[in-house]
């Protein structure tokens, strides 16, 4: 991200020295800075009322609910790990959070799958295909309100500022299961394999 | 497809309200003490806040500079040639790089677009879609894989951007069946 935010920089610089805008450089720094703390305090309000509110949820046991629902889903996914094994239940749990927008509750539970997967890993240096299945499902398949997308078309004055919810689901859905087929036909290419694990699949 | 777009519509429309409605009442009946619950997440939610804030600062002074520079401007009329056939505005370009890397600098970058095009203009409804349909990829496989020490994310890369790639892919396709009819 350093890169990039150099990147962003130093481009602006030259392209303002060859087109003598440095003023404009000037001035949209400057006008950045100060929407900066704006945006920040219009995101607050909506990011505190979607926290609280999926707070309340997990409260009263949905996220265990729509991990009980995911689990066996997830079994079937991961072929390689055992039906009755604890990573399942983390997976679950933490797939859950993430789909609620607990961000901050998702990933120790997360942490403690990995943690869990590991135990399976012969090489405990190298990714397992579940893990990578794991992180491929945990970063493609996301909240089912999309709490800061929202805020933000609320704070640049949209009219209808919740008329991407449908939408980003019908894209998360694609992004999940492209990632998926993804994870699994990469994992069968024999070029990348664990040796120890090349029978399996 | 005129039902997709109704039952996309309709979803949009219910889903707050819903939830708002439902997740209370629900809890309630579950004996929940919902209204101090639901102020100890909302207290959560102002730290999230605040604690984004200098990112926010750091991405959109930035991004600033180089919109005031007229180095957007140069990056549109150079890419948009190539990006226009497949329906993809050059605008969104930078929170579409960016998504995968930082979630606050693409938080900001996308504040950056809807002030810039307009909130319900193609490219910020785009820079929506897929905001809100990938993760940060590179840094949850950092921590994610760093808390357990691995080394060798062996084709982890590849699926999780394929994934984004078509995250992206299927935000630009929705945006166009449904708003650029």
């Amino acid at each position: 991200m350093a890169l990039v935010w150099i990147l962003l920089l130093v481009l602006a610089f030259v392209s303002a020295a060859i087109d003598g805008r440095m003023d404009g450089l000037t001035q949209g720094a400057l006008e950045g800075a100060e929407n900066a703390i704006g945006l920040a305090i219009s995101l607050a309000g909506i990011l505190a009322l979607w926290m609280g509110l999926f707070r309340v949820a997990d409260a009263a046991g949905l996220t265990r609910k729509l991990a009980s629902l995911l689990r066996p889903l997830l079994a079937r996914l991961f072929s390689d790990v055992p039906r009755d094994h604890a990573a399942l239940d983390s997976m679950a749990l933490n797939v859950s959070a993430n789909m609620l927008g607990l961000g901050n509750a998702a990933t120790p539970l997360g942490l403690r799958a990995m943690e869990q997967l590991q135990t399976l890993n012969p090489n405990p240096r190298a990714a397992t295909d579940a893990m990578i299945l794991f992180l491929v499902v945990n970063t493609s398949s996301v909240q089912l309100i999309p709490a800061t997308v929202i805020a933000l078309r609320a704070a640049s004055g949209s009219p209808a500022p919740a008329d991407v919810i449908g939408p980003t689901l019908l894209a998360t859905s694609v992004s999940t299961v492209v990632g998926i087929v993804a994870a699994k036909w990469f994992a069968r290419l024999s070029w990348r394999k664990l040796p120890s694990l090349a029978g399996e699949g | 497809m005129d039902v997709l777009a109704k039952a996309l519509g309709g979803l949009s429309l219910w889903a707050i309200p819903f939830l708002l409605a439902g997740i209370p009442a629900y809890a309630f009946a579950r004996k929940v003490d919902v209204y101090s619950t639901f102020v100890e997440g909302a207290k959560e939610g102002l730290q999230v806040a605040l604690r984004i804030a200098p990112y926010l600062v750091a991405i959109l002074v930035a991004v600033g500079a180089f919109r005031g520079a007229g180095a957007m401007d140069r990056l549109s009329d150079g890419l948009g040639p190539i990006l226009a056939p497949l329906g993809i505005p050059p605008e969104v370009l930078p929170v579409a790089l960016v998504r995968p890397l930082s979630g606050s600098g693409s938080t900001g970058l996308l504040a950056d677009l809807m002030k810039a095009e307009g909130p319900d203009s193609l490219a910020a409804r785009i820079g929506a879609v897929m905001a809100g349909s990938t993760e940060t990829t590179f840094y949850v496989l950092a921590v994610y894989f760093g808390a357990v020490g691995i080394r060798r994310y062996r084709h982890a890369i590849p699926a999780a951007l394929a994934a984004d790639l078509a995250g992206f892919a299927a935000a630009v396709a929705i945006v166009h069946f449904l708003w650029n009819g």
